[in-house]
């Protein structure tokens, strides 16, 4: 009972009349207060009472078994990016809870809302070497925006109010609950689930200082060259409205991280493109000619930057962000703005002069067409030859409408999808941006359609990455959920092998991968699908795919030794950026 | 920019794995910490640490916030040298007969600043507070005068401009936050440290 002070001084004085229930009832309890509908999870030992308890909760709480933590954790990621709820998952203890660690950094880089509730031994058994015994808290601590371990249940309901408002709350992250197994089964006297929306110790949201809003739209105004990054952060916030409403009375152009996409309508007028290694011509090189450079809801990730020494040196940076320690942390900003852009995006855009920046938008448009003869018109229409990632891209956009959730893995294809993937609203691009997870996508894209349902969800994978999580077609077959699941096959590791071309005289080491029979794997699960070798079949299997009643599994073998341009090379500056 | 001593006083919750949270965060840096002293504040339920390591101003800066991020901090500050008064304390065992024929030890104690604490006959604990110099220098006379043990305490520091701290540290017990508590003092000019 020692060590939970905090915990029980903040507990309200029961309203209602108390009941007794177990640790594991309360768990549940606090689950549908939270609105939780959905929880993926993976039962075992050590959280088998939470899993007896849950036995009585089916009709209210809908549990997908996946086949591996680690998919568990991912479905997780891609519920809460699809829906902007937070994710649940959970997962017994030892093995259970170390194959959580992947999808946590992955949520911790990527600020993905996620509460995962892991079971652990009984209490009196902790540092012992017992059975699937491990030390989960100090695994995860380091990934993890919070974690506590509970040993006493009368914790759970202020810890559980705690975990949810943290992980939502502020600049969002995954949440890791330990609970002992004799906390799980121990009755306890409930008197109610209240939500925390209060730490003491916790800011996740500060009062936004006018004086720096004011600073920023002074700057703004007396630019001549201004242009916007905008990164998840829009997202997150549920500030697209905003966000929108600030680029066009200010009339800046605005260039997408791959965490930022669809958050802007690809077709906007203002939309030039995305920024980083593998993004757009104009956005790259005009960063370091812009007079003030406008970051919205973005950490300056190296791979945005390319080398930091020589990026927008010239201009003056105003920095929007909600987490403190992002502001300066990988470029000095001239005015950092501390805050939720939900509150700061309408206090800026009341502030700034209504303008066209047409020549300047212009000259984005000039290196647009650039890129267009040089890069994008032979990757999109290539008309004979190996097929490319790009055309399928262009035939599954034109049957879409840009319309559908695409989820995307690790590598050439991730790229390739987030250049030329056409997204008309929010949410709808969900890939693993900071972590760089290969695996990712299959299971994320699961998640993301029990998180939009009405949706459809397209997951491009390569051929490396959807054999780290193959196993989750099991998860497809016993739900029978409807994920349309498109493999590009280069027949390599390819990203990995475009730099050892490219930086390592061709020395191909280790990135010639076999693949199995894809469409014989799929039928096994009871999943359709089909493999195109010809152009000419293309766009009638994506189609196909994309009408099928249920999961389909179309894989397109694609061009072994293609590139993917343009691109900033590691320690080059982004204006540096290479077109071939 | 040049590395610096720095002292780190960091303000949390007292909870289990908060030194564990807090020490990653430096190791995962490859930060060595000098010295850290973590005990309880004047306020109940609050724990402070004294964090002293030697870094960049840029980098402590930037780590600073990421210490203070954590959910279970309430503040994090650093400081150079001259901003703060500090301490350490240490402990010194040795022979009692040793130390009576071969040094005239209330001189010694006078000289710095040292005081008996237990004396018996096999042996007796002096102890002293100061600048890890003097303490060294302490050392190093008793060890030919047949030094057993010999134990240090991390630093303790102040900081000189810290007005009415307290008061502020204080208004962390209410349930609610209060405005000051909230506000972007990140984005401030650093010279008014303890805007909070």
């Amino acid at each position: 009972m020692e060590a939970i002070d905090t915990i029980t001084a903040e507990k309200a004085t029961p309203a209602k009349k108390a009941v007794t229930l177990s640790g594991s009832q309360a768990v549940l309890e606090a689950l549908i207060a939270e609105g939780v509908d959905t929880i993926f999870g993976y039962p075992g030992g050590a959280i088998m009472p939470i899993y007896d308890a849950l036995y009585d909760y089916h009709d209210k709480l809908k549990h997908i078994l996946v086949r591996h933590e680690q998919g568990g954790i991912h479905a997780g990621q891609g519920y809460a990016r699809s829906s902007g709820k937070v994710g649940v998952v959970f997962a017994t203890s030892g093995p259970g809870a170390t194959n959580l660690v992947t999808g946590l950094a992955d949520a911790q880089i990527d600020s993905t809302p996620l509460v995962c509730i892991t079971g652990q031994v009984f209490a009196h058994l902790l540092g012992t070497d017992a059975f699937q015994e491990t030390d989960v808290i100090n695994i995860t601590t380091p990934v993890t925006k919070w974690n506590y371990q509970v040993t006493d249940a009368t914790e759970l309901p202020t810890v559980l109010a705690k975990a949810f408002y943290i992980a939502r709350s502020g600049r969002p992250g995954p949440v890791l609950i330990d609970i002992t197994k004799n906390a799980q089964l121990q009755k306890f006297e409930y008197a109610g689930y209240e939500k925390c929306d209060h730490i003491r110790s916790y800011r996740p949201k500060p009062i936004v200082r006018k004086e720096y809003v004011e600073e920023a739209a002074k700057l703004i105004n007396a630019a001549e060259k201004p242009f916007v990054l905008f990164g998840q952060g829009v997202i997150l916030g549920n500030a697209e409205d905003e966000f929108r409403a600030f680029i066009e009375k200010s009339g800046i152009p605005a260039a997408w991280t791959i965490l930022g996409l669809s958050a802007l309508p690809t077709d906007h007028p203002l939309n030039v493109g995305m920024l980083g290694m593998h993004g757009n011509y104009g956005p790259n090189v005009l960063t370091n000619d812009c007079d003030v450079l406008i970051a919205i809801g973005m950490r300056f990730d190296d791979r945005v930057t390319g080398r930091l020494d020589k990026y927008a040196k010239q201009a003056k940076v105003i920095h929007l962000d909600i987490d403190p320690a992002e502001i300066d942390k990988n470029v000095k900003a001239t005015v950092g703005v501390w805050g939720d852009c939900k509150e700061t995006l309408p206090m800026l855009t009341k502030l700034v002069e209504a303008k066209k920046h047409t020549q300047w938008l212009e000259r984005f448009k000039n290196y647009q067409q650039e890129e267009n003869k040089e890069v994008i018109d032979h990757e999109l229409n290539p008309g004979s030859g190996e097929m490319t990632m790009g055309e399928v891209m262009k035939h599954l956009n034109e049957l879409t409408q840009g319309d559908a959730i695409i989820v995307t893995d690790v590598g050439q294809h991730q790229m390739v999808g987030c250049r030329y993937a056409k997204f008309n609203q929010t949410r709808s691009n969900i890939t693993s941006g900071g972590l760089g997870t290969m695996g990712f996508a299959l299971p994320a894209a699961i998640g993301a359609k029990f998180g939009a349902l009405d949706r459809t969800v397209v997951a491009i994978i390569g051929d490396g990455g959807v054999q780290m999580t193959i196993q989750e077609l099991g998860t497809i077959m016993q739900t029978e959920l409807d994920v349309k699941i498109l493999i590009l096959n280069n027949e390599f590791l390819g990203m990995v092998r475009q730099w050892q071309q490219l930086f390592h005289d061709k020395r191909y080491s280790f990135v010639d991968i076999a693949s199995p029979d894809y469409v014989t794997v799929a039928k096994g699960y009871g999943i359709a699908g089909q493999k195109v070798t010809d152009r000419q079949n293309l766009r009638e299997a994506l189609a196909t795919m994309l009408n099928h009643q249920g999961s389909y599994l179309l894989e397109v073998m694609v061009g072994k030794e293609n590139n993917v341009f343009p691109m900033v090379p590691q320690g080059c500056s982004v204006s540096e950026i290479r077109l071939k | 920019m040049n590395k610096q001593e720095f002292t780190i006083t960091v303000y949390t919750e007292n909870r289990i794995g908060l030194v564990s949270r807090i020490a990653i965060m430096f190791s995962r840096r490859k930060i060595n910490i000098e010295s850290l002293n973590t005990s309880p504040s004047e306020i109940e339920g609050i724990h402070r640490f004294t964090i002293v390591i030697e870094e960049t101003e840029e980098v402590v800066r930037k780590l600073v916030r990421q210490v203070e991020k954590q959910v279970e901090v309430l503040k994090a500050y650093y400081n150079t040298n001259d901003e703060i008064v500090w301490q350490e304390m240490a402990l010194y065992k040795v022979s009692t007969d040793e130390i009576a024929e071969k040094i005239k030890v209330e001189r010694l104690l006078h000289k710095y600043g040292a005081r008996a604490i237990l004396i018996r006959k096999d042996y007796t604990i002096f102890e002293t507070s100061g600048h890890r110099e003097e303490i060294d220098k302490l050392v190093k006379v008793l060890e030919p005068c047949g030094l057993i043990e010999f134990v240090r305490s991390g630093r303790v520091a102040i900081i000189k401009g810290s007005d009415s701290f307290h008061a502020k540290i204080k208004a962390f017990e209410k349930s609610e936050p209060g405005e000051t508590v909230v506000e972007n003092e990140f984005l401030d000019k650093q010279d008014e440290v303890f805007s909070m």
